[in-house]
C-alpha cells in the first residue's frame, strides 16, 4: 500500500523548522517520504478497515510537514504516521463514511474518561493510553494510518455515514465542517453580538457559514487577504471583509471603537468587537483578534497559532480566551446536514493523485493566493488517485 | 484698464487650453464651437491697504459707530477670523487678516482694553498647526496672544458653547460661548467668492454640529440655487435667520475685505493668462510643466504646488453693521467675478486645481474633488446652471485613492462605509450621519489633533447634492477608476471619450462650456 509518511529525523525536523517553514517540500528537507507499506492491522474489537477516496491537507498537516507545530504535541503522537484526518472513505461494503479523528477512550477500549462520558471527545485524557499508540487523533498515530494513503483502519465510534446525495467533493469537508460547527458552538455568541472572524481560509470561511447559521450573531466582520476569499466570506456570511491591514479601522468603524497606537507596534481598540474567532492559525491573526475585542468580550481560538504573542490585552481587557479543538458529540451530525448548503459548492478545491503529494502539499501551503478552500488527495482509482 | 471676463467660442485657431487637473495641468483641444468662459482680469488692488482698514474702521457701514467709539476700558473683545480654508491659494504674507487685527488691536490697545481673545472661526474644519495660525495673523500678534488667547474653535466643547436661542424656523443657534459672552465680537473676513461672508461668517464660522445640521443637509443643499448667490440659496437663509439671533444677543463689528484675480505668483503668470496671449515664456512653462510635472515623484511634485503662494491683492476693506457690509462686499465680489452668459449647455467641463479649501497642507481626496467640482464649480452661477436639467458635468482631476489620515480619518471611512452602501445623500443623511457625527474617537481626533470633524465628509457630499440631483452624468478624465467608481461616477481617458461616454444623455454633438477656471468665475447665466 502507498502512503504518505511522516517519520522522525531530527536534522531533517531542525531544518526544515529552520530553513522551509511554509514551503516545506520545495527543497526536500521535511522529514515526510512516500512509501509503501503493510495496511495497518486492526488493533481490536470495533476497528473496521476504510478505504480513503478524498482527503483534505488541513493547516495542522501543512504546521507537522512543515515543522511548524507546537512540540506540546511531542507526547501525544507516535512515529512513524500517515497524515490524512479529513477524510471521506469507504467501507469494505461500499458504504461512504467521513471519519471523526479523534481517538478517545471508545477507540482506545477503554472505560470513558470524563470528558468522552460527556461527550466531549476532542477532550479525552486518555490520547496517549489503552491499545493503541499515542495519538490525538487518526493521522497522527502510528497504529491507525491515515487519509494520505490507501488504506487506514477506524473504530467504529469514528465513522458517520454519508448521506448518499452528497457528492464526494463536498463531503470530504465533513471533518473541517464539523471543526467549524464547534468553533460555533464553543464562542458562545449572544443575540446581536458583532463578531470577527480572522482567516479566510477553510477554517475561517466554514467558520463564517456556522457562526451565521448557529448562533444569533450581529454583525460579523472577516478578515481576509485574497480576493477569491473577500468573495466567499461575503457569501458565506460576513457582512464586511476587510484586508488584514485594515481590520482595525474596519473594526473600528463598525463598533465605534477608539484606536489608539503604542510607540511601538500595531494599533488596537479600546472598545472593539464582542468575540473574535482566529481561524488563520498565525500569530500575527491572534494578536488582530486580542487588540480588536472588547473588554470582557472573548477570543476563540479556532486555529492553531505556532508562536508568541503579546497577551497584554487579555489581561488589561480582561478578554476571555477559548480554545476550539476538534468535536464534540453531535458536531459531525450538524455539519453533514449543514453540508447540503449549495453555497459551499462554491469553495473551490483541488485533489491530486497521492505521486503528487509534494506539488499537492505545495498547492495547499499557497492555497489562498490560489483561491482555493482545499486542497487535498484523491483516491478513488487506487493510490495512484485519479488522473 | 481691465478687461473683463467673456466668453469664447472655440474655432480652428483657438490654440490648447490650460485644464487644470489636480497636481498637473493638461493643454487640452476643445471640440469647435465649445464655449469658453474666462475670467476677468485681476482688479487693481488698493494701493494702500493700511489706509483703507483704517478708513472702513472710522467709517462702518450701516448703524454702527466706529470701532474706536465701540472699545473701552474692562470690556470683554473677541476677534474671530476665517480659518485657513480662505484664501486659495494662501495669499502672500502678511495675510490681509493679519493687517485688519493688528489695527483692531491697536485701537484695542488704546482703548485699554485687556481682555482680548482671538479664535479662528473653523467651525467643524480641522484644528489649525500653530504655524498655520502664526501665517494668518502674523509674528507679532502671535507671539503675543498664542497660544492662551489665540485659539481654534472647539465645536465639541461643550462647556464652552452656548445657547442663544431659535430662529422663527427653530433652527439652534449655538456657538462660542467667548463671542457670545463679549461685549463686542469682531469679524475679521476674506470674503474670496460670494458665498462667504456676510451672517455665514459668525453663524457658521463658529458654531456647533448642533447648529449647522439645520442647514447643512441634503434638503438645504440641494435647494441652495446657488450657494454663490446668497438670495437664492437656502443655506444662507438659514444663515441669515441664525444671524438675527446671534445679534439680538451679541454685538457684532463685521470686517470684510475682497481680493482680486491674482490667484498665482508672477512665475506662473501663463495660469492667469489667455493662452492666445502666453508669451515666449509663458508658452515654454505651460509646455514644460504639463510634460514634466508628472513625472516628478509624487511628494515633490505636491512640494511644487503646495509652495505656490497667490500675488492676492486686496480690492476693498468695508466694516460695520453685518448685512450692509456683505452687501458692499459682494458688489466687490461681483465687479471681479461675474462674467454674463448666455444660455445653459448641454455639457459643462471643469479643470479641478490641487487645491480646495479642505485640503490646504494636506490630500485632495476622492471626496473633497466632489464637492469641488459638483459643489463649488457646478454652484459658480447665477440665475441657472452653466448646464441644462440633466446634461452632463466632465470633471478633470487624477482622483487618487489617497486619504491623510491626520486630516481626514472619518473621510476614510466615509468612503469604506458610506459610499459602499449608498451615494444618496438624503439616504446617507438618514441611515449615518448621526453616528458619525458623534462617534467619540473623531471627536477626540477634532479636538486634540488635526482632524476635520466625524460629520464632516458628509457635508462635503451634501454640497454636491443639487449638481448630482441636477444633472444625469458625471464623468472624471484621466482619473483613477476605483476611486471614481466608488463614489458613483464613471471615468474616461480622454476628453473625447468622456463626450462620447456622456452621449447617452446629451447626444452626440451635445453644446459644451468649460469654465475656464481659476481664478474664480461667477457666471451670471441669462
Amino acid at each position: 500500500m502507498k502512503a504518505v509518511e511522516v517519520y522522525r529525523s531530527v536534522p531533517r525536523y531542525v531544518a526544515t523548522r529552520v530553513l522551509t517553514q511554509r514551503t516545506p517540500l520545495a527543497q526536500g528537507l521535511a522529514p515526510v517520504r512516500y512509501v509503501d507499506r503493510r495496511e495497518p492491522s486492526l488493533p481490536g474489537d470495533g476497528w473496521v478497515r476504510v478505504k480513503p477516496l478524498l482527503s483534505g491537507i488541513c493547516g495542522s498537516d501543512l504546521a507537522t510537514v512543515s515543522g511548524s507545530s507546537s512540540f506540546y504535541f511531542s507526547p501525544l503522537v507516535s512515529m512513524p504516521f500517515t497524515p490524512g484526518h479529513e477524510v471521506l472513505g469507504e467501507l469494505e461494503d461500499g458504504t461512504r463514511v467521513v471519519l471523526d479523528p479523534v481517538l478517545g477512550c471508545a477507540a482506545r477500549g477503554l472505560d470513558p474518561c470524563a470528558s468522552c462520558a460527556a461527550g466531549a471527545t476532542s477532550r479525552c485524557d486518555r490520547v496517549t493510553l489503552g491499545h493503541v499508540s499515542p495519538g490525538l487523533q487518526t493521522g497522527f498515530c502510528a497504529d491507525t494510518g491515515g487519509g494520505w494513503s490507501g488504506g487506514l483502519v477506524a473504530h467504529t465510534s469514528q465513522l458517520h455515514v454519508v448521506p448518499g446525495d452528497l457528492p464526494d467533493e463536498r463531503a470530504v469537508l465533513a471533518e473541517p465542517l464539523a471543526c467549524a460547527v464547534h468553533v460555533a458552538r464553543r464562542s458562545g455568541i449572544e443575540k446581536d453580538q458583532s463578531v470577527l472572524v480572522v482567516g479566510a481560509g477553510a477554517v475561517g470561511l466554514l467558520t463564517l457559514l456556522t457562526v451565521r447559521a448557529l448562533t444569533p450573531a450581529g454583525r460579523i466582520t472577516a478578515v481576509a487577504k485574497h480576493p477569491k476569499q473577500t468573495a466567499l466570506a461575503r457569501e458565506l456570511g460576513a457582512d464586511e471583509v476587510v484586508g488584514p491591514s485594515a481590520v482595525v479601522r474596519g473594526i473600528r468603524r463598525s463598533t465605534r471603537a477608539v484606536v489608539v497606537s503604542p510607540e511601538r507596534g500595531r494599533d488596537y481598540l479600546l472598545g472593539g468587537v464582542d468575540v473574535s474567532i482566529e481561524c488563520s492559525g498565525s500569530s500575527t491573526g491572534l494578536d488582530t483578534a486580542v487588540r480588536t475585542t472588547r473588554a470582557g468580550g472573548r477570543v476563540v481560538l479556532a486555529g492553531l497559532p505556532t508562536s508568541g504573542v503579546d497577551l497584554t490585552p487579555v489581561w488589561y481587557r480582561e478578554l476571555e480566551v477559548v480554545g476550539a479543538y476538534a468535536t464534540h458529540a453531535g458536531d459531525f451530525a450538524t455539519a453533514l446536514e449543514l453540508l447540503s448548503d449549495e453555497r459551499l459548492s462554491g469553495l473551490t478545491t483541488s485533489f491530486h493523485p497521492l505521486t503528487r503529494w509534494r506539488e499537492a502539499i505545495d498547492e495547499a501551503a499557497s492555497a489562498g493566493r490560489l483561491g482555493l478552500a482545499k486542497v487535498g488527495f484523491d483516491l478513488r482509482d487506487g493510490e495512484r488517485g485519479a488522473a | 484698464m481691465t478687461r473683463p471676463g467673456f466668453v469664447l467660442e472655440v474655432d480652428e485657431r483657438t490654440p490648447p487650453l490650460l485644464v487644470h487637473s489636480g497636481e498637473s495641468f493638461r493643454l487640452e483641444r476643445f471640440p469647435l464651437g465649445t464655449r469658453v468662459i474666462y475670467p476677468a482680469e485681476s482688479l487693481p488692488a488698493l494701493p494702500d491697504v493700511p489706509a483703507a482698514i483704517a478708513d472702513a474702521l472710522d467709517n462702518p457701514l450701516g448703524d454702527s459707530k466706529p470701532l474706536r467709539e465701540l472699545l473701552f476700558s474692562g470690556m470683554r473683545l473677541t476677534i474671530a477670523f476665517d480659518d485657513i480654508s480662505l484664501p486659495l491659494p494662501p495669499m502672500r504674507t502678511p495675510d490681509i487678516r493679519q493687517q485688519v487685527i493688528e489695527q483692531v488691536l491697536e485701537l484695542a490697545a488704546r482703548a485699554g482694553v485687556d481682555d482680548v481673545q482671538l479664535i479662528s472661526a473653523n467651525a467643524l474644519h480641522r484644528r489649525l498647526t500653530a504655524g498655520e495660525l502664526k501665517r494668518i495673523v502674523g509674528e507679532r500678534v502671535f507671539r503675543s496672544f498664542y497660544p492662551e488667547a489665540l485659539v481654534n474653535f472647539d465645536a465639541e466643547d461643550r462647556d464652552n458653547l452656548t445657547h442663544l436661542g431659535v430662529t422663527p424656523h427653530g433652527e439652534d443657534v449655538e456657538i462660542s460661548k467667548r463671542a457670545a459672552e463679549s461685549d463686542l465680537l469682531v469679524y475679521v473676513n476674506v470674503n474670496l467668492v460670494a458665498m462667504d461672508g456676510g451672517h455665514k461668517s459668525t453663524s457658521i464660522g463658529l458654531a456647533s454640529y448642533n447648529s449647522l445640521r439645520h442647514h447643512h443637509n441634503p434638503h438645504t443643499m440641494t435647494h441652495s440655487r446657488s450657494f454663490m448667490d446668497p438670495r437664492h440659496s437656502e443655506m444662507h437663509k438659514s444663515a441669515w435667520r441664525m444671524g438675527k439671533v446671534l445679534q439680538s444677543n451679541v454685538k457684532v463689528f463685521q470686517i470684510e475685505t475682497t481680493l482680486n484675480n491674482a490667484a498665482f505668483p508672477s512665475q506662473y503668470g501663463f495660469l492667469t493668462k489667455r493662452e492666445w496671449e502666453w508669451s515666449v515664456k509663458d508658452q515654454a512653462m505651460a509646455v514644460g510643466m504639463s510634460k514634466s510635472i508628472d513625472r516628478l515623484p509624487a511628494q515633490l511634485r505636491r512640494k511644487v504646488f503646495r509652495d505656490i503662494v497667490a500675488d492676492y491683492g486686496v480690492t476693498s476693506v468695508q466694516a460695520g453693521e453685518i448685512e450692509p457690509v456683505h452687501e458692499r462686499t459682494l458688489q466687490h465680489v461681483h465687479r471681479q467675478q461675474l462674467v454674463e452668459v448666455e444660455g445653459q449647455t448641454d455639457v459643462v467641463v471643469f479643470g479641478l486645481p490641487y487645491i480646495g479649501p479642505y485640503n490646504v497642507n494636506s490630500v485632495m481626496n476622492p471626496i473633497l474633488t466632489m464637492c469641488l467640482g459638483l459643489g463649488y464649480f457646478f454652484n459658480m452661477y447665477r440665475n441657472k446652471p452653466l448646464v441644462r436639467k440633466d446634461g452632463a458635468i466632465i470633471l478633470f482631476h487624477p482622483t487618487p485613492w489617497e486619504f491623510s489620515q491626520l486630516h481626514h480619518p472619518s473621510y476614510v471611512d466615509f468612503f469604506e462605509e458610506v459610499l459602499t452602501a449608498t451615494t444618496d445623500p438624503a439616504v446617507m443623511s438618514e441611515r449615518f450621519e448621526k453616528q458619525y457625527a458623534e462617534d467619540e474617537w473623531y471627536r477626540h481626533l477634532y479636538r486634540t489633533s488635526h482632524a476635520y470633524h466625524g460629520v464632516h465628509p458628509f457635508y462635503m457630499w451634501y454640497w454636491g447634492a443639487h449638481a448630482l440631483d441636477h444633472v444625469q452624468d458625471v464623468i472624471y478624465v484621466g482619473a483613477d477608476r476605483k476611486s471614481v467608481e466608488r463614489m458613483g461616477f464613471r471615468t474616461a481617458s480622454s476628453l473625447r471619450d468622456a463626450l462620447a461616454m456622456a452621449s447617452g444623455s446629451v447626444g452626440s454633438d451635445p453644446s459644451i462650456t468649460y469654465l475656464h477656471s481659476p481664478p474664480h468665475i461667477l457666471a451670471d447665466v441669462r
